[in-house]
């Protein structure tokens, strides 16, 4: 079993991996960080840059907590992705971070979060940064 | 030498509109260099319909920033990301992005930079003596001289280019058969147009060029999946040490020198000049193993090279009207559609074209100089851009740019004919160069073969007698006849076979 964080290098993502990180502590089990950009272009904001990477890994080995970071591109909608790679490990949770979004906005761009709660077949953990 | 038309030239370069174009082009020869897989011969074959509004030396000035600009640009990617935007800098990869990797990527770009300014100015310098004297001696030509160096310069192109001999040698033959399309210049006789009177005059240039350059890239681009997305990067500390500058200096005047010539050789060009200096680089370096573990120099030598090689290439193309490879092909291509008459006459009669793209040259450099570096962080951002957005509005501005040529629905056909042609070459390994530059020169060399024939009386023993053309034909056989002697000695003994080439070819 292990916690599910979905992060992006922003505010949102560092509170959700926060969550994770404590959740995993508290469950005794091992911490996946799914950090997936959309693939096609080379260079994506939504990628953690290594320095992050390394942070982040750092601070899970310094509570004593087992992490693993995966970072590859997916093609679609990233809330399927986040919901498959939980299906793949059976996560016993999901992390995620929730962004101010404008009622307009959300029409228009849609929401993962509201995806990944509404679909997902185990607990989600939502937090605000 | 007279200089009088020399600064006539810079006068030229300085009026608003030629330096504006002069920017356009440059920025988006940086643009293409950084995007991976449209290449300077690609954008510059879609750009080929707006240039004929505009005038000739505006436009060539546009369309020689874009390939010089290219340069620049691919060294970016290579060393931020580990993905070169041009072929010519594919060596770059090795020690820029290792220099990256040390924190240290300021450094590799701000040498780039540099040599890439030095290499590209050292060529001017000597374009600005030799082209001149290089026309004057070209004015002597007649059709044997063109014929043998027609058919020397497709031969060289084949043989010389990186990749497989035998299947550039194949693209080049399916070049020249192209070329016979349509009416016979001599006798009128229709060949190859199975009665289609849109195939009656012939194959156009501009349609063959934006179909395997332009779409054929683009269809082949589209397949290709980047398995990494990277974070953007950050660079800090651009400007390289004094001591990086000292140990580099070598490298960039070597890397001027060779470029300048390897990229005069017909099938030469930026590519082959940059992978020629990277290897010369190592071989001279009294410490080897620090290349491709962040050798300033094995940066340095590459994008000095091939900024070298890019400029020295339109010395064939302005003096002769004979391209040096594809990218030039299509730049004749520009210059045709121009009306302007390309060949040894057009350094007297255009004075301001030549030296109006020449000067340009200056300026485009100092140009990219100064843009290159503080807006490397724009330029990564593009890379931000999906091609699954970028291919579409290609696409489309190829197929309403081919069609504003000629206003002619047969050209946006022959467009897509030859992009899947293109796409289909690119995957199965051939290099769609030495096709184009085939159909380009193999009108040129069948006009001058016959009319040499009619002078000779059809006695073609006649072209030795010719000191030009025979010297020319001399070169043409000893290329054909040295790769395979000299593989016959690699097999008996290995040492002394490299250097005889070197000197042969």
């Amino acid at each position: 079993m292990t916690v599910l964080v979905g992060f992006l290098p922003t505010p949102e993502g560092e509170a959700a991996f926060a969550a994770g990180l404590e959740e995993s502590r508290r469950r005794s089990e091992q911490l996946l960080v799914l950090n997936s950009p959309r693939g096609g272009a080379p260079v994506s904001t939504d990628a953690a840059p290594d320095q992050v990477v390394q942070d982040l890994t750092a601070r899970a080995q310094a509570c004593g907590v087992e992490i693993e970071f995966r970072q590859a591109p997916h093609s679609g909608e990233v809330a399927d992705e986040v919901l498959r790679v939980a299906q793949e490990t059976d996560a016993s949770v999901i992390v995620i971070g929730l962004r101010k979004r404008s009622p307009v906005g959300k029409l228009l761009m849609g929401s993962s979060a509201q995806r990944i709660l509404l679909d997902a077949d185990r607990p989600v953990l939502a937090v605000k940064p | 030498m007279d200089f009088a038309p020399v600064l006539d030239g810079f006068s030229v370069v300085l009026e608003p509109t030629n330096l504006l174009y002069c920017l356009i082009g440059v920025v988006i020869g940086m643009l293409v260099g950084v995007l991976p897989g449209l290449g300077p011969a690609a954008t510059i074959a879609i750009l080929l319909p707006i240039t004929i509004g505009i005038e000739p030396v505006t436009s060539i000035i546009m369309l020689a920033g874009i390939f010089y600009g290219a340069q620049y640009g691919g060294t970016i990617t290579s060393v931020l990301l580990k993905l070169p935007g041009e072929a010519s800098s594919v060596v770059t990869v090795f020690d820029g992005h290792a220099l990256a990797r040390q924190g240290k990527a300021g450094t590799a770009l701000g040498i780039a930079a540099i040599g890439s300014f030095v290499g590209g100015t050292v060529s001017i310098i000597a374009l600005t003596f030799l082209a001149p004297l290089v026309a004057g001696f070209a004015l002597d030509f007649g059709p044997p001289e063109y014929t043998a160096l027609a058919l020397l310069g497709i031969l060289l192109v084949s043989t010389v280019s990186s990749g497989n001999k035998l299947k550039a040698l194949i693209a080049a033959v399916i070049g020249l058969l192209l070329a016979t399309v349509g009416r016979d210049a001599f006798t009128g006789g229709e060949r190859f147009t199975f009665g289609d009177l849109n195939l009656a005059d012939g194959l156009d240039f501009v349609p063959i060029a934006m179909g395997l350059f332009g779409l054929g890239e683009i269809l082949y681009n589209l397949e290709e999946r980047h398995t990494t997305v990277s974070a953007p990067a950050k660079v800090a500390n651009v400007w390289p040490s004094r001591k990086d500058l000292r140990q580099s200096s070598g490298a960039i005047g070597r890397g001027s020198v060779l470029g300048f010539f390897l990229g005069i050789l017909p099938g030469g060009g930026a590519t082959l000049a940059s992978l020629a200096a990277y290897a010369m680089e190592k071989k001279r370096s009294k410490t080897p193993e620090r290349f491709g573990k962040g050798a300033v120099e094995g940066v340095a030598a590459p994008e000095t090279a091939n900024n070298a090689a890019a400029t020295s290439s339109f010395i064939p193309l302005l003096t002769l009207g004979i391209p040096a490879n594809g990218t030039m092909a299509v730049i004749l291509g520009a210059l045709l559609l121009q009306g302007v008459p390309v060949g040894p006459q057009l350094v007297n009669q255009e004075p301001e074209l030549f030296w109006g793209v020449i000067n340009s040259m200056y300026i485009g450099n100092i140009l990219l100089l100064i843009m290159s570096i503080p807006l490397v962080g724009l330029f990564v951002k593009i890379l931000r851009v999906r091609p699954a957005i970028l291919a579409p509005i290609t696409v489309l501005i190829t197929l309403i740019g081919v069609y504003t040529v000629n206003n002619s629905v047969f050209d946006i056909v022959l467009v897509i004919v030859f992009g899947v042609l293109g796409y289909l070459m690119k995957k199965l390994g051939f290099d769609p160069g030495p096709l184009v530059l085939a159909f380009v020169l193999g009108t040129l060399l069948e006009d001058s073969l016959r009319r040499s024939l009619l002078i000779f009386d059809g006695d073609p023993t006649s072209f030795f007698t010719r000191p030009i053309s025979g010297t020319l034909l001399v070169i043409f056989l000893l290329v054909v006849v040295v790769p395979p002697v000299r593989a016959a000695l690699v097999r008996r003994r290995t040492s002394s076979a490299d250097h005889r080439t070197k000197e042969l070819v």
